[in-house]
């Protein structure tokens, strides 16, 4: 059939008869309309009605369903809350160490088994695939025990005298945030690798054959052409860990519990005491989840920048 | 490639292999070993197996918290199938510049994160208990509710459409087909792939719910599997072997499709970038 691609269905059916016309592009419109309707309605309510409730919230203050309107209080307050900026520190730090090494260690395990003559490739994959398998909390509660004080980790570092004293993984400050990064870097490493080695896929050969050619180094051809031919990937990758990461709360829920003190604790879980832990202040809480959404927006925004001036 | 960077090549993939493999390996194995075992580190198989389920099913509501879970996340996953496939379609075949601004604006809800939606949310399901109390606070609808429209969905669906031929679509309309027949009874079956992928992700988004849950149910019979895992993860005299019977049985379903639909299952979870 010789029906250009652009024309919708509207338009080719009123070729034949022209009269009819109004009415019926009217009602091919409602049928249109109607397709996305109920998906559009139900995310007006589920997610830019309850924004708009946010942004009322977060101007009121008061415990549970006891609210009055404050003004800017709670925004003056947010910046001087020592547990908020420490929840946005703690998260920041997990942002910007564990997305760099994530994504560092998933592209050079998709450039390894990118290659062809690599034996029990599909073994190998499926190996480092499979933690995306876990529930957060399945695999949080896994780590909490495999990092306790007498857990294997600690034991087998203890054997192979690496350390001399076991490590406090869940109850040193510094340890704590690493046991979390640990924990979500062998969550998502292997997530992100599948999408490089699609990506790779894609990358035509024979550049690295002219590159070896020209005499570039393994580590060259590395940094001159993998990660330039993955740039858009690797951007969506970093935006969507960048989102997750922001909204961290499963694992350090699961593993520390936020602790010790509020070394490990996020802004999501700092949302969840101040709405559901401590005595309720909705109103605060909402301003604190106003401070992740801008967040999620700054970050996303330096990302496209930076993937954007590089060109 | 070079002899030495092979070997390199082997060696670094092996490690992260093993890393990526010991906990799983630790877990169903400490499955079948006492509490005391598994602290003394054992990493073999023990006959502790049959105890650690017994032990579990005593100790907590392990088939009602199953079945919360497996309600909510069937309920949640076809639901959401209907609703994001209806808007992909419909977004896709009856394009329009208004309904490509709509779809632009659905799309800006990915930015926004579960943390901040999660207050008025519960606000909100809250104030519709006394009226509607089937789907207000501390019921399976609730959970379901919110979670089952999501412009990743869509946008995944409206993608899929792309590749979709339009010329059955006319075809259908020759022979009489209503716009809505020709939606279910040549779309869908024509799309079975990508109806598999996307089922796939929206059942394991929903069985590993976990903060919505833990907002919004509160009775210990409403119980689903994470929340019932957190549980019993933070006790204070833990039972190792048991807690990780509980976990791997956790896992099973989505480890049971991961490993027999291993193509659909990676399909979905890259939906989101052809």
């Amino acid at each position: 059939m010789n029906i250009p691609k652009n024309l919708g269905p509207e338009e080719v059916a009123i070729k034949p008869a022209p009269r009819p016309a109004r009415s019926l592009r009217l009602k091919n419109t409602l049928v249109g309309w109607s397709f996305v309707c109920i998906a559009s309605l139900l995310i007006g309510i589920f997610y830019f009605y309850p924004m708009v409730q946010a942004l009322i919230l977060s101007f009121q203050s008061g415990t549970g369903v006891h609210l009055s309107f404050v003004g800017f209080e709670n925004y003056v307050r947010l910046f001087q809350d020592p547990v908020f900026l420490t929840t946005v520190k703690n998260t920041v730090i997990y942002l910007i160490i564990q997305v760099p090494v994530m994504i560092l260690l998933a592209l050079f395990l998709s450039v390894v088994l990118n290659n062809k003559t690599l034996k029990w490739k599909g073994f190998f994959r499926t190996a480092i695939f499979l933690p995306c398998v876990t529930s957060l909390v399945a695999y949080s509660v896994v780590f909490k025990y495999l990092f306790a004080p007498d857990g294997i980790v600690n034991m087998m570092l203890l054997k192979i005298n690496l350390v001399a004293e076991p490590i406090q993984w869940l109850t040193d400050p510094f340890w704590a945030k690493i046991t979390i990064i640990l924990a979500i870097t062998w969550r998502w490493t292997g997530y992100n690798m599948i999408f490089y080695l699609s990506a790779l896929q894609n990358v035509d050969r024979s550049i690295y054959e002219a590159a070896k050619i020209d005499g570039a180094s393994a580590v060259q051809q590395f940094f001159k052409i993998t990660i330039p031919m993955l740039k858009p990937i690797i951007l969506f990758t970093s935006i969507t860990s960048t989102i997750g990461t922001l909204q961290l709360f499963d694992e350090v829920m699961n593993i520390t519990a936020g602790g010790p003190g509020n070394a490990t604790m996020t802004i999501s879980q700092y949302i969840y005491n101040l709405s559901f832990k401590y005595t309720p202040d909705f109103g605060y809480a909402a301003t604190v989840s106003y401070g992740i959404v801008f967040l999620i927006v700054i970050f996303s925004i330096i990302q496209f920048k930076a993937a954007g001036d590089k060109k | 490639m070079k002899r030495p960077n092979k070997v390199i090549g082997y060696l670094f993939l092996s490690i992260c292999a093993i890393i990526s493999i010991f906990p799983f390996y630790w877990m169903v194995v400490s499955m079948t070993n006492t509490s005391a075992d598994v602290t003394r580190g054992k990493l073999l198989p023990g006959g502790h197996f049959i105890e650690n389920f017994k032990n579990l099913l005593q100790t907590v509501d392990l088939v009602p918290a199953l079945s919360n879970s497996a309600l909510i996340a069937v309920g949640t996953t076809v639901l959401s199938l209907l609703i994001a496939s209806l808007a992909g379609y419909g977004f896709e075949i009856y394009r329009s510049r208004a309904k490509d601004v709509v779809f632009n604006i659905l799309l800006l809800s990915m930015m926004i994160p579960f943390a901040a939606l999660m207050v008025p949310l519960f606000r909100m399901f809250g104030s519709i208990t006394p009226m509607l109390p089937f789907i207000g606070i501390d019921t399976l609808s609730a959970v379901v509710l919110p979670t089952i429209t999501t412009a990743f969905l869509i946008f995944f669906f409206r993608q899929s459409t792309k590749m979709f031929p339009k010329e059955i679509l006319e075809a259908g309309r020759m022979d009489g087909l209503k716009e809505l027949g020709i939606f279910f009874r040549i779309y869908v079956p024509t799309m079975k792939t990508t109806y598999a992928a996307a089922a796939i992700i929206t059942f394991m988004a929903s069985w590993n719910n976990y903060l919505w849950p833990l907002v919004v149910l509160q009775s210990p019979e409403k119980q689903t599997i994470p929340l019932l895992i957190s549980t019993l993860g933070s006790s204070y005299s833990p039972d190792y072997g048991m807690i990780m019977m509980a976990i791997v049985i956790a896992t099973l379903p989505t480890a049971i499709i991961f490993f027999f639909m291993q193509k659909h299952f990676v399909a979905g979870m890259m939906g989101s970038v052809k």
